[in-house]
C-alpha cells in the first residue's frame, strides 16, 4: 500500500452549472410557481413602466416658465423648476441663501469627515467639528455677530427639513446613550424614571408630542418668554428621537459579552471608563444599522412639522399648489417630486450605513 | 477559643502576626449566598507573597467564585477579605485599588476585540495609571517579546489564534504591574496543542515569584509550580496540601475519588 498523500487537482464545475441560460433555469424558471411569478412581474414591468417613463421623461415639459408653457401631455416639470427656490429654502431672503448652502456643505463635510478620514485624525476632528458646526450653522442661519438676522419663521423647504434632522439625530445620540445607561443602572430610582420616560415619549406618535409641545411647552415658561415655534419642534423631535435612540442602543449593549465588562473592572477601570472605551465603542458599532434606521424615520417625519405651521418641503409644496398662477393641478407633479427627493435621501443614507458596516467589520474580524 | 489558656492565646496572636507579615491576601470566615444558594462557605484563605495556589474540584464547586471575589467581581455576604493590606468592601475606592494590583485572566481570554493588541495593552495603563502613552506602548512590547508574540501588535485580537489571544490576554494583566494574578481555567478554551504554549507563559511567570492563584486542572502545571494545590467541593475548601502530598497521599474521599476521576482519563 502506497502511504503518500497525492492531492487530486481542483477541477472546474460542469458548463451545465454555470453561463446565463444556467442563471434564467435555476433562478427564473426553477418551479412552475416561479414560472408564473415571472411571467406576472414581466406583465407589470411591460404595462406600467413605458407609460411613466413617458410621462417623467418623454412627453415631460422642461423648458419655460410659466404653466401656459406646460403644453405636452407628461408631467409640467416646469412647476417644480419655478418653485425650486421655495423649495429648498423657504422664505429664506433670496441674497442671502448662500448662507444655508454654507450650512448645508458644511453639514455633507462634516458627516464624511466622520467616515473617511484617517483613523488617527477622525477621533479629534470628528468630535470637534460636531460640536463646532451646529453652532456655526445656527450663526450662518439666524444670523447676528455681524451677519444680518433671518428669524426663523423665514426658515423653511427643504433645507429645513435636512436640518431639524441633523440636529434631532445630534442631540438624540448623546440624550439617549444616557437613556439606555440610566435603563440599565443598579439604582432603581434612576432605572424607574428612564424606563418610564422612555417608554412615554415612545408609545405616544410624534404628531402628539408636536402637538403638545406648542400647546404644553408654553406652560412651562414664565408668561413673558414665548418660546420659538422651531425651537418647540426641535425639542418634540429630539424627545422622540431620543426615545428611540435609547431603544436601540440599550439592544447594542445588551449584546456586548459580561466579560467585556469584567475584564476591564479587573484592569481597574471604573464604570464611565468603562463604559466609554469598552462597552459604548463596541455596542454603537453593531447599532449603526439601526441608528441609521431611525434617522431614516426620523428625516421622513420631519415633514410632520407642518402640521405646527413650519414651512417644510410638504407645505411649501402645498402652498404652490395654492398659487394662483399655478393652478392648473399639479399635485402629482408636487407630490412625486417629494418623494423622489425623499427616496434619493435615505436611499443613499441606508447605502452610507450598509459601507459603514462593511469598513467596520473588516478591521476587527478574523479573515 | 474561649477554652484556650491565656498564653496560648498570645502565642497564637503573635503566630498570626508573622503569618499577616508576608501574606498578601488574606480571607477570613468568607460566607457568599446567590440568592438562596449557598455557594461560598466559611472559606479561610491565607495566600503568602509569591505563593503559587492551584485550585481545583468539580465544575460547579465555587472555585471561580472564590477568585473573583478576591478583586471584588462577586460581592460576598460574610467574613472579610483583604488583599496587600486593603480590606474589601463597599468602598469604590478600595475596590479600585484591589483592582489596579491583582490582575485576572478568564477563560475566554475577553480581549476587547475593537482595539488592537498594543491597544488592548496599553489602555488599563493609560486610563488608570495616567502613564505616558511613549512609556506605556513601550512596556506593552516589552511584555509582548516576553509571551513571545511582538509581531502581532497591530493585529486585532480575532485575527489571532486561540492560545495568542490568551497570552496577550497575559500581557495586558501584566502591564498593569500586578501584585498577584488570579487565573481562571485560562486553558479550558483552548485548542489542545495550543495549552503548553500558555502554560509555559505562566511556568516562566511564576518562577519569577509572581504571587498566583490559578484554578487549573492541568495537572502537570500544578505539580511543576504549585506549593500548595487547593481542593474544592460543594463551595467548601476540602483539602489543602503541597503538591507531592496532595497527589501521592490524597486525605479526603472526596479529593480522592476527584482525583481517580481526572487521573482516569
Ligand atoms: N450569577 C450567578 N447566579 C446564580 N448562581 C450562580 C451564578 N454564578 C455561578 N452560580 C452557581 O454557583 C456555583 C459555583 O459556580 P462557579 O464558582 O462558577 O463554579 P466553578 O468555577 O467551580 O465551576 C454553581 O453551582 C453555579 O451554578
Ligand atoms: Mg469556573
Amino acid at each position: 500500500m502506497d502511504n503518500t498523500f497525492t492531492p487530486i487537482e481542483a477541477r472546474k464545475p460542469p458548463s451545465s452549472a454555470i453561463g446565463p441560460i444556467a442563471w434564467m433555469k435555476e433562478s427564473l424558471f426553477s418551479s412552475p410557481v416561479n414560472t408564473l411569478l415571472t411571467v406576472f412581474f414581466a406583465y407589470i414591468i411591460i404595462r406600467f413602466i413605458p407609460p411613466v417613463l413617458d410621462w417623467a421623461f418623454i412627453s415631460a415639459n422642461w423648458v419655460g416658465t410659466t404653466q401656459d408653457e406646460c403644453t405636452k401631455s407628461g408631467a409640467c416639470w416646469i412647476f417644480i423648476k419655478q418653485w425650486s427656490g421655495q423649495l429648498l429654502y423657504g422664505s429664506y431672503p433670496e441674497e442671502l441663501r448662500w448662507r444655508v448652502n454654507l450650512a448645508l456643505i458644511g453639514l455633507v463635510a462634516v458627516v464624511v469627515m466622520q467616515f473617511f478620514l484617517p483613523q488617527h485624525l477622525r477621533r479629534r476632528v470628528g468630535w470637534v467639528s460636531l460640536l463646532v458646526y451646529p453652532l456655526i450653522s445656527i450663526w450662518l442661519m439666524y444670523g447676528g455677530l455681524g451677519l444680518e438676522t433671518v428669524s426663523t419663521d423665514k426658515w423653511g423647504g427643504f433645507s429645513l427639513n435636512i436640518l431639524l434632522a441633523f440636529a434631532g439625530i445630534l442631540m438624540s445620540l448623546p440624550i439617549g446613550i444616557i437613556w439606555a445607561l440610566g435603563r440599565q443602572s443598579q439604582m432603581p430610582f434612576v432605572k424607574v424614571v428612564c424606563i418610564s420616560s422612555i417608554e412615554l415619549f415612545r408609545g405616544v406618535p410624534l404628531i402628539t408630542i408636536l402637538f403638545m409641545g406648542s400647546v404644553m411647552l408654553p406652560l412651562f415658561f414664565p408668561a413673558g418668554v414665548q418660546l420659538d415655534k422651531l425651537m418647540r419642534a426641535f425639542i418634540a423631535i429630539t424627545l422622540f428621537q431620543s426615545a428611540y435612540m435609547a431603544e436601540v442602543i440599550r439592544g447594542g449593549l445588551q449584546a456586548i459579552p459580561k466579560g467585556q465588562v469584567e475584564a476591564a473592572n479587573s484592569l481597574g477601570l471604573g464604570y464611565w471608563k468603562t463604559m466609554r472605551l469598552i462597552v459604548l465603542p463596541q455596542a454603537l458599532k453593531i447599532s449603526i444599522p439601526n441608528i441609521v434606521n431611525t434617522f431614516i424615520a426620523l428625516f421622513k417625519d420631519t415633514t410632520l412639522v407642518l402640521i405646527i405651521g413650519l414651512f417644510e418641503i410638504l407645505s411649501t409644496i402645498q402652498a404652490a399648489l395654492q398659487n394662483s398662477n399655478w393652478l392648473g393641478g399639479h399635485h402629482i407633479e408636487g407630490y412625486v417630486f417629494v418623494a423622489f427627493v425623499f427616496w434619493v435621501f435615505c436611499y443613499t443614507m441606508s447605502r452610507i450605513s450598509v459601507h459603514i458596516e462593511q469598513k467596520l467589520n473588516t478591521g476587527h474580524s478574523r479573515s | 477559643m474561649s477554652t484556650t489558656t491565656t498564653s496560648d492565646n498570645n502565642s497564637s496572636t503573635t503566630e498570626a502576626r508573622t503569618k499577616n507579615a508576608d501574606s498578601i491576601i488574606q480571607i477570613e470566615g468568607l460566607n457568599k449566598w446567590y440568592g438562596t444558594f449557598h455557594v461560598l462557605k466559611d472559606i479561610d484563605l491565607d495566600v503568602a507573597k509569591g505563593e503559587r495556589i492551584v485550585v481545583c474540584g468539580p465544575s460547579g464547586s465555587g472555585k471561580s467564585t472564590l477568585i473573583r471575589c478576591i478583586n471584588r467581581l462577586e460581592e460576598f455576604q460574610e467574613g472579610s477579605l483583604s488583599v496587600d493590606g486593603v480590606a474589601l468592601n463597599e468602598d469604590i475606592k478600595n475596590i479600585e485599588a484591589v483592582r489596579r494590583e491583582v490582575g485576572m485572566v478568564f477563560q475566554h481570554f475577553n480581549l476587547f476585540p475593537h482595539l488592537t493588541i498594543l491597544e488592548n495593552l496599553t489602555l488599563a495603563p493609560l486610563w488608570v495609571r495616567k502613564i505616558p502613552k511613549k512609556e506605556a506602548e513601550a512596556t506593552a512590547m516589552e511584555y509582548l517579546e516576553r509571551v513571545k508574540i511582538p509581531d502581532q501588535a497591530l493585529k486585532y485580537p480575532g485575527q489571532l489564534s486561540g492560545g495568542q489571544q490568551q497570552r496577550v490576554a497575559i500581557a495586558r494583566s501584566l502591564c498593569m504591574n500586578p501584585k498577584i494574578m488570579l487565573f481562571d481555567e485560562p486553558t479550558s478554551a483552548l485548542d489542545p496543542e495550543m495549552i503548553s504554549e500558555v502554560l509555559d507563559v505562566m511556568v516562566e511567570l511564576a518562577e519569577e515569584g509572581m504571587t498566583m492563584l490559578c484554578v487549573t486542572h492541568e495537572m502537570g502545571f500544578a505539580k511543576k509550580v504549585a506549593d500548595r494545590v487547593i481542593f474544592m467541593d460543594a463551595g467548601q475548601i476540602v483539602e489543602q496540601n503541597n503538591p507531592h502530598e496532595f497527589f501521592d497521599n490524597p486525605q479526603n474521599e472526596r479529593t480522592q475519588a476527584f482525583l481517580s476521576q481526572i487521573i482516569g482519563h
